[in-house]
């Protein structure tokens, strides 16, 4: 537990995390840990992404299900890659 | 872990609720009657004033949830004594009565045919004397899982689902076995999870009594009156910025708040206090802040835990808020309204276990006396909920 992760994924089904460091810049190799288990792996972000915001874990195109929690929480609207920011601008609720 | 016999030093009230703060409040019946509280607790020091918006010719259900807010608002254990004052004196007297009914000191005036002068002359002898009848009342060792403790969050992102929320489910999970009321609402902000909340009844009842608010919310409230969809407000402006995306995914994290073992026995309207003993309990709330703690704080909760992400920064005039978070950036731009830092969560150096023992301290310490950080910077917000239009 020394090393601490710039990325937090809830399961192990999520196909997105969540990046828990801030002014982290695209290429940065993050180590990435799974809570549920706390396995780690690492993944290498493309884009600036905030403190708090998702990043793809494997490749999501137009209509994919984006799982957080384990759990459906939304459509993609747009594709976004491996490391790929994923925001309001590619994800959007099923509900509205 | 020693949680049913560790102490806090309370007030315990005349119907056996404990009090973890012990307020004279000067209470308005109605909007027009806020200006003789006012200065009434500015003649009177140690009082409070809960000015708010209404009051007046509502009616039905409206009028219900009015009369239950006023008078659980009086009723509650962190008050020791109430003045109230209304424009006319049949509302006020209802009030009064119904306050009275805990056994703690109340007395009523009306403005009406007297003036505020006449009114605020009356109402400051009877608050100076509460004043000094309630500041003789000693504290007593009152065993913690006696306290009534409600949770909402605000201003979430996607840290609260990681930590600060994961934190208060942890503490409901340790406290709620040895007999302590719980409490969560935001009915709104529990749409895309639903499912998962009807899941976690102790009873199929309360799971169906769930389902029939939440669903009576989708078609009174939001089919009733949306003219697109939630979307520009849930998530909210500030939850977006925060990286959290769906609706769906903000009830995930909102719903940690109930931990991983905890279930609850009843489904409460707004402001109801909680009828089928200790327990959990979830209540149909409106999931604006101020809203939400005022109707809990109405129920007889007297501890609110309050988690968030990107800093919200609310208090209330009768109970103290606890703010956690486990953004660090919050930690760092926001720490005055800050209590309890769990950031140690995000880097893997801070358990959830550990992080809600430091909830649970926390809550003892407040509980003894410790101001919470709203207190301390004066939050009073006191917001009453309506349902529609007045008359």
């Amino acid at each position: 537990m020394s090393e601490e992760p710039q990325l937090l994924v809830h399961d192990r089904a999520d196909n997105v995390g969540v990046v828990v460091v801030e002014g982290l810049k695209a290429g940065a190799e993050m180590l990435c840990r799974v809570t549920e288990d706390n396995s780690t792996f690492r993944l290498v972000v493309l884009d600036d992404v905030p403190i708090g915001h998702k990043v793809a874990l494997v490749d999501l195109g137009e209509g994919d299900t984006a799982i957080k929690y384990g759990v459906d929480i939304g459509r993609m609207v747009g594709a976004a890659g491996k490391g790929r920011h994923i925001h309001v601008h590619n994800l959007k609720t099923k509900r509205w | 872990m020693g949680y049913e016999t560790q102490s806090v030093r309370a007030w315990r009230r005349e119907n056996g609720r404990v009090g973890v703060r012990n307020h004279v409040i000067i209470l308005p019946v109605d909007d027009i009657s806020n200006a003789a509280c006012e200065a009434v607790a500015n003649n009177v020091k140690g009082t409070v004033a809960l000015p708010h918006s209404y009051g007046r010719l509502q009616f039905g259900e409206d009028l219900e949830l009015h009369f239950r807010t006023m008078i659980g608002t009086g009723a509650n254990p962190n008050v020791a004594a109430v003045v109230v004052i209304g424009i006319e004196p049949e509302w006020t007297q209802l009030i009064v009565d119904g306050i009275a009914k805990t056994g703690k000191p109340v007395e009523g005036f009306s403005i009406e045919q007297k003036g505020d002068f006449e009114t605020i002359r009356q109402a400051s002898w009877k608050a100076k004397e509460f004043v000094h009848w309630a500041t003789e009342l000693q504290k007593e060792d009152c065993p913690l899982t006696d306290l009534w403790v409600s949770t909402k969050c605000g201003e979430s992102d996607t840290t609260t689902g990681l930590s600060s929320c994961p934190t208060v489910g942890n503490m409901y999970d340790k406290l709620l076995p040895h007999g302590l009321y719980g409490c969560f609402g935001e009915t709104s902000e529990i749409t895309g999870a639903e499912h998962i909340c009807a899941e976690r009844a102790a009873t199929p009842e309360a799971g169906a009594k769930f389902m029939a608010l939440f669903q009576a919310y989708q078609d009174e409230v939001i089919e009733a009156h949306k003219t697109s969809d939630l979307s520009d407000s849930q998530p909210t402006k500030g939850n977006i910025l925060g990286g959290l995306t769906t609706i769906e995914e903000k009830a995930l994290g909102n719903l940690e708040k109930i931990g991983r073992t905890s279930t609850y026995i009843d489904a409460l309207g707004p402001a109801e206090v909680p009828a089928k003993g200790r327990g959990l309990y979830f209540m149909d709330t409106s999931s604006a802040a101020a809203e939400c703690v005022t109707l809990m704080a109405a129920a007889g909760y007297v501890v609110h835990t309050f988690p968030t992400g990107q800093g919200n920064v609310i208090g209330n005039p009768i109970v103290p808020v606890i703010k956690i978070t486990g953004n660090p950036r919050t930690v760092r731009t926001m720490a005055e309204h800050v209590d309890v830092d769990v950031s140690d969560v995000l880097k893997g150096k801070m358990t959830i276990d550990q992080a809600g023992d430091a909830l649970i301290a926390m809550i003892i310490r407040t509980a003894n006396g410790r101001a919470a950080a709203a207190e301390a910077l004066g939050h009073k917000e006191f917001v009453m909920t309506k349902l529609y239009r007045s008359a």
